[in-house]
């Protein structure tokens, strides 16, 4: 591959993956809101 | 009283779900041709422009008007938007919201369909040992619903009823117990499939498994920035199509899935996960995928050659072909492992278009959950029946242009007003933070008031003006040539050629050459007219004729002019499907429009009783 082809994929694709990473591990580490909330499955879990 | 009573079973269903709606068959196949087409590495550059000032704005838009018509008891976007505009008409501004989904899902669920068939193609070792011309001529029989070459009578059709029946059986189990199940084994299931084919793509080696280039050279292709190409419009409204296509706005599934969210919950943080997670499918593995594979074995003439006929192409005709290189038992996994992920972006993708409509007969007419699933089947069966009998025709492009294209558009410019200029800017902020888990930058406000809706006019006006050629710049007002594909070519039927009546007693050629065969294949009989330059093709076209009704004028050798009659006799021609097509997206939208002044008639006269 060319160097400026390397450059510009890995960037964009390192940013891209990192981004999605950190979103979803927010998504993943954020407690819950108080009940009642939106969603079923944690209904019966106290807190 | 509504017997909606639909919730989400967690938060990482939540997004799963919203990020299989967005990851589509596009991520994998549109992406690429789009990027190879638009200037190589370059084109990222607009693409993710459009991500940031269109894509993203678009999501939060989306998100928060549903989750603020969800606080009403409304679930899909007609009574959403009438919640939020005080005018009568935005409610059936709101019927776009469901019109595109099951305009969508009609042809959506016939490419999902192929893909259900090409796993089982690929188990059974149907592709073994045929060449690329027999694996491209498999894909044109398989559209031939009249003809079977594979043993089962009506392939398609029966593919595409299994799959209706399995996407309404899912929608009948509910957004928790159907839709949120699917989209947390869906979703992991096609990046790991997406991963390890991404990495026998970009890992392949000339000389091995028959390959003529390295994968790396495919990627060399796709990445190498011509930055030339940035200074052309065409390349930019090609980026802001492929933003806005690919991430599912516009469309009213994104409002409904929201509508089940409370008031305090957080959307910010899951409208930007499901966004990048979409981002990283489409960036990272889908320009890893087809064309590192193809220009492997093909070389990139070829692949620029095969992308212009898009990237469904690609994917059917040739890929079966490439991964038959590999070996019976790794061309059956690489063939599960490619189909099987467009099957479960297209399933999580075609269970997010049911969802709307449904959500209104539920809280407008009390349907029951299986009810309104069955309504939804049964709608997109009749729907669906036209695209698959009449494929060639043009139906099913029709469905995409007007229902998967333009709908989209003007819903997302009309919704962006709404939501910036109606609704109000300050109370759509307080929207969008309530509850968030992150602070959005406050810049968004600037570019969701003024940037988006200006960029959604400028993509809408474009593609009502597209010039021939994509040539924005060589164009003078005075004699603007319209594209095929502008909204304006598409109203005057410029792509239809000399053929414009819906019936004629002859058939006139639509283009110009010599006579070079008339053939019979697979029972039906062709008349092909090719140009050539310098002894090779340049343009060769078959048109189909009837002997027993049609008289041929011509024989081989003989030199045709476009607009030739070819044969005379009695003719249906393709712009009678077309325009039936039309009609019958038309009249789609009318009936749901008429619904929804019925249901509206409903909720007032239960309020005047209330009161």
């Amino acid at each position: 591959m060319n160097t400026s082809a390397l450059i510009l994929m890995v960037t964009v694709q390192v940013t891209v993956t990192a981004l999605a990473a950190w979103f979803f591990y927010k998504i993943l580490v954020t407690k819950p809101m108080a009940e009642p909330d939106s969603y079923s499955e944690n209904d019966d879990v106290e807190r | 009283m509504s017997t909606n009573t639909e919730s989400w079973g967690s938060r990482v269903g939540l997004v799963l779900a919203m990020a299989g709606n967005a990851v589509g068959f596009g991520n994998f196949l549109r992406f690429p041709v789009q990027a190879i087409q638009n200037g190589g590495g370059a084109f990222i550059i607009p693409y993710l422009v459009s991500f940031l000032l269109l894509g993203l704005p678009l999501l939060m838009i989306e998100w928060s008007i549903g989750r603020f018509g969800g606080r009403f008891g409304h679930h899909s976007t007609p009574f959403i938007m009438d919640a939020m505009g005080k005018r009568r008409f935005w409610k059936y501004v709101g019927v776009f919201g469901i019109f595109s989904n099951i305009a969508i899902a009609s042809y959506y669920c016939y490419i999902e369909s192929w893909t259900m068939s090409y796993v089982y193609h690929s188990l059974k070792g149907t592709f073994n040992g045929m060449t690329q011309h027999e694996v491209a001529g498999f894909f044109s029989n398989y559209l031939d619903v009249t003809t079977s070459t594979t043993g089962i009578p009506y392939e398609a059709l029966v593919f595409f009823v299994l799959c209706l029946a399995l996407n309404t059986w899912i929608l009948s189990r509910g957004l928790s117990g159907g839709v949120e199940k699917v989209a947390k084994v869906g979703v992991p299931l096609l990046i790991v499939f997406g991963i390890l084919l991404a990495i026998k793509g970009t890992t392949l080696k000339a000389g091995t498994d028959g390959a003529v280039y390295d994968g790396t050279v495919g990627l060399n292709f796709l990445w190498t920035p011509d930055y030339t190409s940035l200074a052309n419009p065409k390349v930019w409204l090609a980026a802001a199509g492929q933003i806005f296509f690919t991430l599912s706005v516009g469309m009213g599934s994104i409002q409904c899935y929201a509508s089940y969210i409370k008031k305090r919950d957080d959307i910010a943080l899951n409208a930007m996960s499901a966004g990048w997670m979409n981002e990283f499918v489409e960036v990272v593995l889908g320009s890893a995928i087809i064309i590192p594979i193809s220009i492997g074995y093909l070389g990139i003439d070829r692949v620029v050659e095969l992308s212009n006929i898009g990237g469904l192409g690609l994917g059917f005709r040739t890929m079966p072909f490439l991964f038959e290189q590999w070996g019976p038992l790794l061309s059956a996994i690489a063939g599960t492992c490619f189909f099987g992920l467009l099957f479960f972006a297209g399933i999580t993708s075609s269970l997010a278009m049911g969802t709307p409509g449904m959500g209104f007969l539920m809280d407008e007419f009390n349907w029951s959950r299986k009810n309104a699933a069955l309504g939804f089947g049964t709608i997109i069966l009749i729907l669906g029946l036209p695209v698959i009998l009449f494929f060639n025709q043009g139906v099913f492009d029709e469905y995409d242009y007007w229902g998967g294209t333009v709908s989209l558009v003007v819903f997302a410019l009309l919704e962006s007003v709404l939501f910036s200029w109606v609704f109000g800017l300050k109370n759509g902020w307080r929207e969008i933070n309530m509850g968030a888990d992150i602070k959005i930058p406050v810049i968004y406000r600037f570019i969701i008031k003024f940037i988006t809706p200006v960029m959604l006019i400028v993509v809408f006006l474009g593609s009502i003006v597209r010039p021939v050629n994509d040539d924005w710049l060589g164009q003078s007002l005075g004699e603007w040539n319209f594209h095929n594909e502008s909204i304006i070519g598409q109203l005057k039927h410029q792509g239809v050629g000399p053929n414009k009546q819906w019936f004629a007693t002859a058939f006139y050629s639509e283009n110009a050459g010599e006579v070079d065969s008339i053939f019979q294949l697979r029972k039906k009989h062709y008349i092909s007219v090719s140009s050539h330059e310098d002894g090779k093709v340049t343009s060769s076209q078959n048109y189909r004729y009837l002997p027993a009704k049609h008289k041929l004028k011509f024989k081989p050798g003989d030199k045709v002019v476009k607009g030739d009659a070819l044969f005379t006799g009695k003719v249906i021609n393709k712009v009678f499907y077309i325009d039936m097509a039309r009609l019958l997206l038309m009249s789609l939208f009318v009936f749901l429009a008429v619904l929804v002044y019925i249901a509206w008639r409903k909720r007032y006269h239960n309020q005047n009783q209330q009161t």
